[in-house]
């Protein structure tokens, strides 16, 4: 179903979904939506299935001419939205009607925006994903960012019999500072006093911030003595902070899939969130914490999510 | 010569999803070897709660969802599989042929690894051509293989300045290392060679022709070789 078309397209805006499980022994990465919990809850909010496909827009969205009648919500960074050029707000649904037009500016709050629209967003499967692998021309609109003329369509999603708000007490905040936590490892034995640098200082956000990784500065974080500074290739994962021979780390993202440098600790999944949402000049501070705690974190997030969407659907 | 296999797995914590399998601590054929054979056998017997496992050189990670398994769990799991590896007939890799043909147009640095090595173009073909090379790892760029097995006498350092778009399909040298480019990216390998062949295609059943472990052979192909596989693969 045609629902909208693309006026202005954004810098970035792509399609996106949960990611492609299963192709990373092909070097093919998983991609997919870089803050989760923000592209969860905006399906949970329009009725649709929270793995449906959606528009990720980086720092500045998009203008959309509305074709057909669908509810939609905005979730994420906050990009001064316009329904028919009245501000609209995020994190509540929206019914839109032929002939309106939705207009994004630059971001004001956080880095990336959501938008989820009834029967999510409609393109073909590519290794089982909806996903923009933009490195690799996959997924999407063509493997590219959305461009002008470009028609969106959308599943057939049943519309909503009432609009639909995330309580105030589980709408995320996006400081300019960032607290991450992370797990030491998986090479956290090639470094002694480097743990030390990476959990007691502040980085800040480099202008090298994308989907594959965001790139730090800071004090750098030395190798032990004896110890080579890069690794015989292998696998890596979201969240995990490489560290390169100049010793800034950066914290890989969503489309890489191997690597050679040692990976001093990995930021746990709920806080990809935060990177997700953070731009260049933020700071960042990392707070250590145990698997076994991160597990908890992990299992209190899904619960949380239940509850979510549970208060949304009114159960 | 002393191994470079470990006599026990040894477990990394990769973040609160990932798990690192290490079989060995060196590029080593008998190491992959063992990560091929385990990744096989995990392959076969999903454990409970894990969305995918990615071999590489010498380890495999292990994603799993937290709120169905764990570390420890897995970690008896896998030396289980482990332990009855030597009953269980793992499939001989493949060997896949892929058509190059070299110099020219298709390899713009053939003649600079000619001249720093003194040898002829064709030697230079025929050594290339000639093993059988072990794919280590398929990473980089979808379906890019990590080949082992380069002839000495080919180790070639990288360029001095990477090039900004290097065609889909050539066949390069940087080091001690031989690989082809699947799709179109930046880099820095010394370009031998092209292959006509699609070596990642999203829409196929299988979007690449081989995994870590397989072979790969280089076949010398001519440039109206060229073009006619290259029709084949573009109707």
């Amino acid at each position: 179903m045609d629902t909208f078309l693309v006026l202005t397209p954004g810098p970035f805006t792509t399609v996106q979904d949960n990611g492609r499980i299963g192709y990373q022994h092909m070097g093919i990465p998983v991609s997919g939506v870089l803050d989760a919990f923000s592209f969860r809850v905006a399906n949970l909010l329009v009725g649709n299935a929270e793995d449906s496909a959606v528009l990720e827009s980086t720092i500045v969205g998009p203008q959309l001419a509305v074709l057909r009648e669908a509810d939609i919500a905005l979730t994420g960074g906050e990009m001064g939205a316009t329904l028919n050029y009245q501000p609209i707000e995020n994190w509540k649904t929206i019914h839109l009607v032929p002939g309106d037009v939705l207009t994004f500016q630059q971001v004001k709050s956080g880095c990336r925006g959501y938008l989820a629209v009834s029967g999510g967003i409609d393109v073909p499967d590519v290794m089982g994903s909806k996903s923009t692998y933009f490195g690799g021309k996959i997924g999407g609109y063509g493997g590219r960012p959305l461009k002008k003329g470009d028609i969106i369509t959308r599943g057939s999603g049943s519309l909503l019999n009432a609009p639909r708000y995330l309580p105030e007490k589980w709408i995320p905040r996006y400081p300019d500072h960032l607290t991450l936590r992370a797990v030491a490892g998986p090479q956290d034995d090639h470094f002694d006093e480097g743990l030390e640098t990476l959990f007691r200082s502040e980085f800040l956000v480099s202008s090298k911030a994308d989907r594959m990784g965001y790139r730090l500065q800071g004090p750098p974080i030395q190798h032990r003595e004896n110890v080579p500074q890069s690794i015989i290739s292998e696998s890596t994962m979201p969240g995990g902070i490489q560290v390169p021979a100049d010793g800034q780390p950066i914290i890989l993202l969503v489309e890489q899939t191997v690597g050679g440098y040692s990976k001093i600790a990995t930021v746990i999944s709920k806080d990809l969130s935060k990177i997700a949402q953070a731009v260049p000049g933020n700071s960042v501070t990392f707070e250590s914490i145990t698997l076994e705690k991160a597990h908890h974190i992990y299992t209190d997030h899904e619960k949380r999510i239940l509850e979510i969407a549970e208060a949304l659907a009114g159960r | 010569m002393a191994s470079s296999l470990f006599e026990k797995a040894y477990f990394r914590i990769a973040g609160d999803c990932g798990l690192l399998v290490e079989y060995g601590d060196a590029i080593d054929p008998a190491v992959n070897q063992k990560v091929r054979s385990m990744a096989i056998v995990v392959q076969n017997n999903m454990p409970d709660g894990v969305r995918e496992i990615i071999p590489t050189y010498r380890s495999i990670l292990i994603y799993y969802d937290p709120l169905i398994t764990n570390p420890a769990m897995l970690k008896e799991t896998l030396t289980d599989l482990e332990s009855g590896l030597s009953e269980i007939k793992i499939p001989p890799p493949k060997v896949v042929e892929i058509p190059v043909c070299y110099g020219g147009d298709y390899g713009p640095d053939i003649e600079h690894v000619a001249q720093s090595h003194n040898l002829t173009l064709q030697e230079v073909i025929d050594l290339h051509s000639e093993p059988e090379y072990l794919i280590y790892m398929v990473g980089f760029t979808p379906g890019f293989p990590f080949l082992g097995g380069l002839p000495e006498v080919l180790h070639t350092p990288r360029l001095k300045t990477p090039r900004t778009l290097v065609p889909r399909g050539s066949v390069g040298i940087a080091n001690g290392q031989t690989g082809v480019y699947p799709i179109a990216s930046p880099g820095g390998w010394q370009l031998i060679g092209r292959t006509p062949i699609s070596l990642f295609s999203p829409e196929r059943s299988s979007p690449i022709l081989y995994q870590a472990g397989d072979r790969i052979r280089f076949k010398p192909t001519s440039p109206s070789d060229y073009q006619r596989l290259s029709d084949m693969e573009d109707s």
